[in-house]
This record gives structure tokens, C-alpha cells and sequence, in this order.
């Protein structure tokens, strides 16, 4: 590797580690919202996140203008959409009642804040079935008992 | 406040009182090993797809400049004056 490259490379490691730092809470907060794991203990959102962060590493160099943030959410996003099933049974927190698709919109709706069309356009779902999911979604988290058992934690 | 926008406060309220989880201090290096191993595959990837253009293309050349296709078919059969 010629030496400006690798000074550029240790540029955006410099870069990305600072950028975890400042992001890396609230994104796990999200993967652990997700695969609905207690808090406390969350092999498989560290994993989602770290596979998600992976990419947002690799394509460091082609950001150029784009958020790190989205980058790394829209893969976390599309990463749980494909492995949905893997998250069929959770075992903790607030939306652990909710099929993980409802899961994901909900999360990606309130707890990011992202607008409806392009919670639609990342996941490639009509907005009509991300406004159907998310409805039902909130009807059954907060109709869930209010004795939370991995809220606890 | 209407109903809906009550419904989305109270949501939005469950999510952000949730409990956060503690960050591991390793999270940054196991994506950025993840990340490098991620780039050194696309690099592999690219290489690869180099190496079999340039195959094809000196095979080209080898075959053009062997066969030379363009100086038209040999003259086989002798003309015959009737």
C-alpha cells in the first residue's frame, strides 16, 4: 500500500472510531429494541450492529457527503428485514410482544424518527403497509401489561 | 392532542425510557476487523475480475494475431480456364 493510502486509511479509522463512539449507544439501543433481547445481555444485536458497522467501515472512502448515521441504520434495517426470522421469539423489552416486522417499523418510525416514505423506501414496502404495521405495532406495545419483564433489567 | 398523536407520543416515550444498553469498548474494533476482512474480500473480488479481462484480452490478441481473420480465406482450389 503506497503511503498516502495508508495515511488515508488511518485517517478513516480515526473517523470511524470517533464516529462509534458518539453513535455506537443509540444504535445498540435500536438493535437491542429490535431482536427484543434484555438489555442487559444482547449477543445477537451486538452482532447485527457490528455487521452493520462493518459496512459502514468498508464504504468509509464512498460516503463522502452521506450520514454515517443512515448508512448504518439503513443496513442495520435491511439486515433484520432479511434475517427476520431468525428474531421471531424475543425474550425481553419494551416490543418484545411484536412480531419483528412491526418491531422494525415501529422502531424505525418512533424510536428514529424516520419519515414514513422512507422507512417504505428502505425496507421496499409500499408507505400504506408501513403505516399498517406501524399502527398495529403501537396498538400492541402499549397494550402490553405494564409489568415489564426486561425492562427491569 | 388528537388520539393518534397521543398514541405516538406514548410510544415514542416507552421507547426512549427503555433501558439502554452498555456499549462493549471493544464495539468499534470488532466492526473495524469486520470491516477490514469486508474490504480485503471486495479488493480479492476486484483482482479476480481483472485478471480474467486481461486473460481474455491476450487471448484475443494471441488468436487474432495467429489466425488473422481479417486477410480473408485462402485460395484452395485452382481457377480453371475452360
Amino acid at each position: 500500500m503506497s503511503r498516502g493510502r495508508r495515511r488515508q486509511a488511518q485517517r478513516h479509522a480515526r473517523e470511524f472510531d470517533a464516529f462509534v463512539a458518539g453513535a455506537g449507544g443509540r444504535l445498540l439501543h435500536a438493535a437491542v429494541l429490535l431482536t427484543g433481547e434484555p438489555p442487559a445481555r444482547a449477543p445477537a444485536a451486538e452482532r447485527l450492529l457490528v455487521s452493520a458497522l462493518a459496512r459502514t467501515y468498508a464504504d468509509w472512502a464512498r460516503l463522502r457527503g452521506d450520514d454515517p448515521y443512515e448508512h448504518t441504520r439503513q443496513e442495520l434495517a435491511a439486515r433484520f428485514a432479511r434475517q427476520r426470522r431468525r428474531h421471531r421469539r424475543a425474550e425481553g423489552g419494551v416490543l418484545s410482544r411484536l412480531p419483528p416486522q412491526e418491531r422494525l417499523v415501529v422502531v424505525l418510525r418512533h424510536g428514529e424518527g424516520v419519515a414514513e416514505e422512507q422507512a417504505a423506501a428502505g425496507l421496499g414496502l409500499p408507505p400504506e403497509r408501513v403505516r399498517a404495521l406501524c399502527e398495529r405495532g403501537m396498538a400492541a406495545a402499549l397494550s402490553r401489561p405494564r409489568d415489564p419483564v426486561g425492562d427491569a433489567a | 392532542m388528537s388520539l393518534p398523536d397521543r398514541k405516538e407520543t406514548e410510544v415514542r416515550l416507552l421507547l426512549r425510557q427503555s433501558v439502554h444498553p452498555v456499549v462493549p469498548p471493544d464495539l468499534a474494533l470488532r466492526a473495524a476487523v469486520a470491516g477490514e476482512r469486508l474490504l480485503r474480500r471486495r479488493r480479492a473480488l476486484l483482482a479476480l475480475v481483472w485478471a480474467v479481462v486481461l486473460f481474455l484480452v491476450c487471448g484475443a490478441a494471441v488468436w487474432l494475431s495467429i489466425e488473422q481473420p481479417w486477410a480473408g480465406a485462402p485460395e484452395t482450389t485452382p481457377t480453371v480456364d475452360w
